[in-house]
């Protein structure tokens, strides 16, 4: 018997296979000689990082599907790609100095960032529940495992059982959603599942309803949105800072990836029902993020609600399930990829050993202590805010024309507003940083790897800007695709 | 009501019966020859009194520990101490419904005959671990520790073993296994072919089955000199005499998956000593012929024990997961290469 | 038709009853005896929709092994008296998460009350060999080669995570 794998699957996997293949080495390299794999293991997780871009970038524009329609590739699938490897790389960048600090092992953590970050990837080619599942899995068990990676610290032990715990939780829910949606439709793919909803009277069979419920609740976890977003402030907190920048940028991505593929292009004929799920949703997600965040003065506590406060935002992008709508899911992913990275940079750098120093109050006269790293504070704050010269504004201008064009007033009215809130905590870290003095000056000690980071992501945050057409052919291309 | 519905049903009881008697007398007369053999190994005499050469000694006993008194020790768990030896005993009879005694001598033949062993025996470590937690003894929790450590450790290689027969024969059916290994001469068991592959599963699925039925050298789960007896320390009686049976029946059962797996079955080892029969008489040649080579293995068993010493804790621990699961993994691989690329002749 | 039927109430009921159990013991070691049984009941559950194979390695691998592990680490642990201080930490949850359950499972009731046994398609023929091992193994190499391969590969990120989290470093 031979295993029927088509050269269209390989082409289909083949990021993901450069990727999975780096983590090998990196493993096995770890498991044979741990002195040369703690020197070159992130250089390797680069490599392999840059080698799947340069994939991305073949597969650019083209479109296929493998393994009897499983994963899909096309331009959605491939920004997400994009965003996720963008995220993964500077992560990278972040740990090298950050595990010599906090003495933590390296091999190990390589590995299991390549092996989420394939989880991710596949999440968000997939065109499948049952792969679905399995990438969420696959990338959150990593996770799990990453959160709690500094184990003789109890707050990042707390923080991996917190996440494993509902993150098992909500997989289980997940899975029986997927179940009864089996129950209901007898596929589980997503091209099956839209054509069997052109069924008449499917569309009000409670199974189905009930199954569709229980996935947008285990998707919903993974991308942080209220009400399943307790765990956030903790888990943020206490996982490593390169672990909690990874996270909040590339899980984001491929679960909003998935969420969009499963609600609107699957269940786009139930969008009656779960549009108004998303709309609320939506707004209780924008409005909690950001009320609480201003609550904060833990600068990590407060970056995961603001975190949560853009799954908001992108969650509008999919409540309007319009051209425009799903066009600026990818550029926000990109945008947000950068400027959050590059926000949590900086926390990493300012952390010292044993994520001390994590409260507002340690980036008092930042400006004085470290000028290019404040500035570059700076600018994610003007970005994540949504100010302009930054890509945050440019995002947030896409995603409010789409809620325009789909004509979701109100939903756009509590976007608006809550970034208008949002504004107060984020400026408020850039008025600690340049307006107060600090009692003694002294210099910031930024290592190189991650200055090479935060520069990067400074560059793009405003490149987006500048030039949003860069990206425009990108963005273009994504509502071509079919499923 | 349906007539055809009531014989099916009763044929099954009476096989079921047929199987347990044939159990009880196996592993009576199993008892009886190890305190022989072991006597004769170890220049003593054993039991030689009550009947010819002693024949009568384990009924005899067997109806001793019927009378005795049934204990149940103070603070124990009384409902998990007495549901416990049925817990261990059942599965050890339930794999008794695919063993092939003979050529249509099997109870029923499943499909999945081999991994229904493996997942029935498997059970029995849920039994012995809730005895040795429910007496509230000391000796016997650490005899259940022991167990579950060393029954996880070395399910898998044995499942890993069984795995190179299943990719030779193509079958998981116990009839289908053997029928594999038909063709008159020994030179078609398993043993004997495909480049000595399935001569190392062989003695992987032997080291890793006396360690499922705790056998010496594997036998710390009850290391009477540093345990007393173990996870079954403060039982007695009928509920002992349970425990007892399945050791042996599980041994016996080891030894028959071997023969099944690795010795033809129920084939005659040379052509003339089976073949061109029918009927009855094949049955019979093929039962005894199962049982003879079965026989060999159990004195082996025996052997084992009268002569070896029991090796410690964590030298058992190592052995299991670094040696015997690599060795594993290694033949499985072998196994399927040789196979798929068309090596050995199927 | 009627005998499945009764099988499957029993075993229903078995399953259902055990997992109750399972979360109402107040001893840990009881609760992971009711949760094995509970695998049992589904395995039966399984025999009885003909999947022979994916009975049987349920049994092996839940009941036989995991199980097994499970109730080594509660052993081990001796959770009884911890469990009791746990308690009382958030008294209104005892009292709330029941009843936010009982809302849910009185809405799945509903909603399977309401429609799902009507459209319950006819029990089609089974194919020759359904559920025994050759042609779950096709399907497995082929069909759903991903999923399989992806489940290794989730695989190895547990035992690799496993190891970094429980290691023991110099």
């Amino acid at each position: 018997m031979t295993i029927p794998v088509s050269a269209a699957d390989w082409i289909v996997i083949n990021t993901e296979l450069i990727l999975v293949g780096t983590a090998m080495i990196v493993l096995l390299l770890d498991a044979f000689n741990r002195r040369i794999s703690d020197r070159i293991s992130p250089w390797i997780t680069l490599v392999g990082v840059v080698g799947g871009l340069v994939s991305l970038g073949f597969l650019w524009g083209q479109e296929y599907t493998g393994f009897a329609g499983m994963l899909v590739i096309d331009s959605f699938s491939v920004l997400v790609k994009m965003a996720i490897l963008f995220g993964t790389g500077l992560a990278v960048l972040l740990s090298v100095d950050y595990l010599r600090r906090e003495e933590l092992a390296q091999g190990e953590y390589y590995g299991l960032l390549l092996l989420s970050t394939v989880g991710m990837l596949l999440l968000t080619s997939s065109a499948n529940l049952i792969m679905i599942f399995l990438s969420l899995e696959m990338l959150s068990i990593a996770l799990y495992v990453l959160t709690g990676y500094a184990r003789m610290r109890p707050r990042s032990q707390e923080a991996g059982m917190k996440y494993f715990l509902l993150g098992s939780f909500s997989a289980a829910i997940l899975v029986y959603g997927v179940a009864l949606i089996y129950g209901a439709l007898g596929t589980v793919d997503l091209a099956g599942v839209a054509e069997a909803l052109t069924a008449p009277g499917i569309l009000s069979n409670p199974v189905l309803l009930a199954g569709a419920g229980l996935v947008l609740v285990g998707l919903g976890f993974k991308v942080a949105a209220v009400p399943f977003q307790m765990w956030t402030p903790d888990v943020y907190e206490g996982a490593p800072s390169p672990v909690t920048a990874f996270m909040s940028v590339s899980t984001k991505a491929a679960a909003f990836a998935a969420l969009t593929r499963v609600l609107v292009f699957a269940f786009s004929d139930l969008s009656g029902v779960w549009m108004a799920v998303i709309w609320a949703i939506a707004a209780l997600t924008m409005i909690f993020g950001n009320l609480v965040a201003i609550a904060q003065n833990n600068i990590k506590r407060m970056l995961a609600y603001s975190s949560i406060a853009h799954a908001g935002y992108i969650l509008v992008a999919v409540a309007s399930a319009n051209q425009l709508g799903i066009q600026s899911i990818p550029f926000y992913l990109i945008a947000y990829t950068f400027m959050n990275i590059g926000a949590w940079a900086v926390v990493t750098v300012i952390t010292r050993k044993g994520e001390e120093g994590v409260g507002l109050s340690d980036y008092t006269g930042l400006f004085w202590r470290n000028p290019l790293l404040a500035v570059s504070m700076g600018l994610f704050m003007f970005s994540l805010a949504g100010i302009p010269p930054t890509a945050g504004f440019t995002a947030k201008i896409y995603l409010f024309m789409a809620a325009v064009n789909a004509n979701l007033i109100g939903l756009l009215i509590v976007a608006v507003v809550t970034t208008i809130i949002s504004a107060y905590f984020y400026l408020r870290v850039t008025v600690i940083m340049f307006m107060h003095r600090p009692s003694e000056v002294s210099a910031v000690h930024v290592p190189i790897a991650a200055y090479v980071a935060i520069i990067i992501a400074v560059v793009a945050t405003l490149w987006l800007f500048l030039f949003p057409n860069s990206t425009q052919a990108f963005t273009e291309a994504v509502w071509r695709m079919g499923l | 009501m349906n007539k055809e519905l009531l014989l099916t049903a009763g044929i099954h009881l009476l096989v079921a019966i047929v199987i347990l008697g044939f159990i009880l007398f196996v592993v009576m007369y199993m008892i009886w020859g190890l305190r022989r053999i072991m006597g004769f190994m170890q220049v003593r005499i054993g039991p030689n009194r009550l009947g010819w050469q002693g024949l009568l000694q384990t009924p005899a006993d067997a109806l001793k520990l019927l009378q005795k008194e049934d204990v149940i020790p103070k603070g124990a768990d009384r409902w998990l101490f007495t549901i416990a030896p049925i817990i261990v005993f059942v599965p050890a009879y339930m794999v008794y419904v695919v063993m092939p005694f003979g050529d249509g001598l099997i109870a029923k033949d499943l499909n999945i005959g081999i991994l229904y062993v493996s997942a029935i025996t498997s059970i029995a470590v849920i039994g012995i671990v809730i005895a040795g937690w429910a007496s509230n003894n000391k000796w016997s929790l650490l005899g259940a520790f022991r167990a579950a450590a060393q029954l996880v450790a070395y399910e898998v290689p044995m499942i890993l073993a069984l795995c190179v027969p299943v990719i030779f024969a193509g079958s998981l059916r116990m009839g289908g296994i053997i029928e594999a290994q038909e063709g008159g001469w020994f030179t078609n068991w398993f043993i004997f072919r495909g480049y000595g592959i399935p001569a190392l599963a062989f003695l992987i699925y032997m080291a890793a089955g006396l360690a499922e039925v705790n056998h010496i050298p594997f036998d710390i789960m009850e290391a009477e000199s540093e345990l007393v007896a173990g996870f079954n320390v403060e039982y007695s009686g009928m509920k002992f005499a349970l425990f007892f049976l399945e050791e042996f029946a599980a041994a016996f059962t080891i030894c028959a998956i071997a023969v099944t797996l690795f010795f033809g079955g129920w084939h005659a080892p040379f052509p003339f000593l089976g073949e061109n029969l029918t009927g009855i008489a094949k049955m019979a040649v093929s039962l005894f012929w199962f049982l003879a080579k079965t026989a060999v293995f159990v004195f082996v068993l025996m052997w084992i024990r009268a002569t070896w010493p029991r090796v410690r804790v964590d030298q058992l621990m190592n052995f299991g997961w670094k040696v015997m699961i690599p060795m594993g993994l290694f033949i499985l691989l072998a196994a399927g290469t040789v196979v798929t690329l068309g090596w050995v002749k199927l | 038709m009627i005998a499945e039927l009764v099988i499957f109430i029993i075993l229903g009921i078995v399953a259902v009853s055990s997992a109750f159990a399972v979360i109402l013991s107040k001893n840990p070691v009881y609760a992971v005896l009711f949760l094995v049984i509970n695998f049992f009941a589904l395995a039966m559950l399984y025999l009885v929709l003909s999947a022979q194979f994916v009975a049987f390695i349920q049994i092996l691998v839940y009941a036989g092994a995991i199980m097994v592990l499970f109730l080594f680490v509660v052993m081990l642990l001796n959770l009884t008296g911890a469990i009791e201080s746990l308690q009382d930490k958030l008294p209104a949850q005892r009292w709330l998460a029941p009843a936010l359950g009982m809302v849910l499972l009185v809405e799945i009731a509903v909603v399977f009350l309401s429609g799902f046994f009507a459209q319950v398609p006819e029990a089609s023929e089974l194919p020759e060999g359904f559920g025994t091992s050759a042609p779950v193994g096709m399907l497995l190499f082929s069909r759903y080669v991903l999923p399989f391969e992806v489940t290794s590969a989730v695989l190895l990120i547990a035992m690799v995570g496993s190891i970094v989290l429980a290691k023991r470093r110099p």
